[in-house]
């Protein structure tokens, strides 16, 4: 069910880069808001400011303009960028997830898968290693890990074992909003689906509300109950994924729907 | 004394700068503070920072110790010593309880040290987090947040790989329950003795270019889990020329292939051959 108060809303944010003078912006004009529960895809081409507005959704950018308010836990509202550092990141490590295109920068490569998903819960205070390792233990196999390889190095992990051992690490704090930026590109179709499949069942079962910024609209049709359309910035079209991809309004999702190469 | 050279080696600025800094430190125990770092006659980690911090603490009256794994005869020592008894003029000794100011590197001495004494470490990397968080950026901002839980990311590493914490030296502790500090280089069996130590412990990092610091009867806690707590491991061995057991071993092969067990702090294991232990 989802609540009729949103979990996070984003008023009219803009962000262009001081290093390109005069040029674009890279995320004009965006609003919208997120329900708690629900997923929602972010697509467009490349350049289209997907992942800036993920990054400044997620305060790891600060935008030239516009606010991100979100309401934590507790019920409170947080203006996430103007309030102090300190709260920022507390907020990042423990009500939000991040789960990064490349696996490798996401997770930490020289310490163990164990560690790897310990290291939220040590960061909130946790201090006993029994249960973090159990815990551990518990999450791999949440997201379909052995967890007889708790202590290999992500090194050792495929590409896809790596995307599931960053989402376990990112889950393990129970986050009530998780960021994905292009989770499921760089993988193979077979692997991919796999993929999507566990997403959309953990975020079902967690009650999670997702953002997920990708270009392949077949993910946003099989994860998305909604969909916003970015194009040159700007939030072009946004509505239930069905509906968008079925019925396009706007010319360039028109363009985009019509692009897909059907195998 | 050699002529030539201000008192201490260091001009009178330089020492003020140096001043400065400690005090901060002493102010915010555990917390790093940055100094200008001087060249001086021996390379950078050979004690370079331990060596300002004792020039700018050193008084006219003061007593030196210098040691080195403990002991008062290695290389480094017996420079250091000469070093400063040749430019500061300063009396120096081998006793641990005659000390005013003692410089080390890899020990505590196992005498317990009294208010009014100084302990100078020097230290290769003064950073905790740097094996795990190579950013210094990043570092300043996890020290400024408090935010430790990497730290214990090694720890559990450790207990995963050897079921036990492996980490023997250089054990990362907590200062008056603020500031992760890296000990220097000393063996994790010295860690308790830094706990509400009633001399005043100063650390020195020359080629990193940070000074430390511990006041007097601080709170000093080594991390841990709490089903792993941390503890000290004797060597089960006794020393072969005091026969104390309760102090840290070095482990010395002979010519022969016989393994012989000595005390590492030379002047406790004269105390102890002396009959001198209280």
């Amino acid at each position: 069910m989802t609540s009729i108060e949103p979990l996070l809303q984003v008023r009219a944010l803009g962000h262009r880069f001081p290093s390109v003078r005069g040029g674009p912006w890279a995320v004009c004009d965006a609003s919208f808001e997120l329900f708690a529960g629900e997923v929602v895809a972010i697509v467009g081409e490349s350049g289209s400011g997907k992942s800036t507005l993920l990054n400044a959704v997620g305060a790891r950018l600060r935008p030239l303009a516009g606010q991100v308010l979100y309401r934590t836990a507790a019920g409170a509202w947080v203006d996430v960028h103007a309030a102090p550092e300190r709260q920022r990141r507390e907020l990042a490590r423990s009500e939000w997830g991040f789960v990064e295109q490349a696996a490798a920068d996401g997770l930490r490569l020289n310490v163990s898968a164990g560690a790897n998903i310990g290291e939220r819960l040590m960061g909130r205070g946790d201090r006993h290693y029994g249960r973090l390792r159990a815990t551990a233990a518990d999450w791999m196999q949440r997201v379909e890990l052995d967890p007889a390889r708790i202590d290999d190095a992500p090194r050792a992990f495929s590409g896809g074992m790596r995307q599931r051992l960053q989402i376990a690490r990112n889950l393990v704090t129970q986050p009530r909003l998780v960021l994905m930026d292009e989770p499921t590109s760089g993988l193979d179709v077979s692997v991919q689906a796999r993929l999507l499949d566990l997403i959309r069942h953990l975020s079902q079962r967690l009650h999670l509300c997702a953002l997920i910024v990708t270009h392949d609209l077949g993910v946003a049709r099989l994860l998305a109950q909604r969909t916003l359309v970015m194009h040159e910035g700007r939030i072009v079209e946004q509505g239930l994924t069905d509906r968008v991809l079925d019925d396009p309004q706007h010319p360039y999702t028109q363009l985009l729907v019509s692009s897909v190469v059907a195998p | 004394m050699t002529s030539g050279y201000n008192f201490a080696y260091l001009d009178e600025n330089t020492k003020r700068m140096l001043r400065r800094g400690l005090l901060k430190a002493i102010a915010i125990p555990g917390h790093q503070v940055p100094f200008a770092s001087r060249e001086m006659p021996l390379a950078h980690g050979w004690g370079t920072g331990g060596i300002q911090v004792t020039a700018a603490v050193l008084g006219e009256h003061d007593v030196l110790k210098v040691i080195d794994q403990g002991s008062d005869d290695t290389t480094n020592a017996v420079n250091i010593r000469q070093f400063f008894a040749r430019t500061a003029g300063v009396a120096t000794t081998t006793r641990t309880r005659e000390a005013t100011v003692i410089q080390t590197r890899h020990r505590i001495p196992e005498a317990p040290l009294k208010a009014g004494q100084i302990l100078v470490y020097q230290v290769p990397q003064p950073e905790p987090l740097y094996r795990l968080e190579p950013r210094r950026a990043e570092t300043l901002t996890l020290h400024a947040f408090a935010e430790y839980g990497l730290m214990n990311v090694k720890l559990y590493e450790d207990l995963a790989r050897w079921g036990r914490v492996e980490t023997a030296y250089d054990y990362p502790v907590r200062v008056d329950g603020r500031y992760v500090m890296a000990p220097s280089p000393i063996p994790a069996f010295d860690n308790p003795k830094m706990h509400r130590m009633p001399a005043l412990q100063l650390f020195g990092a020359g080629r990193e270019k940070r000074l430390y610091a511990i006041p007097p009867y601080t709170d000093v806690h080594s991390l841990d889990f709490e089903d792993h707590p941390f503890e000290v491991h004797l060597q089960g061995q006794a020393c072969a020329l005091c026969g104390c057991t309760t102090s840290f071993l070095d482990e010395t092969v002979q010519a022969e292939g016989e393994v012989l067990w000595t005390c590492s702090d030379s002047d406790w294991c004269r105390e102890q051959q002396e009959g001198l232990a209280l």
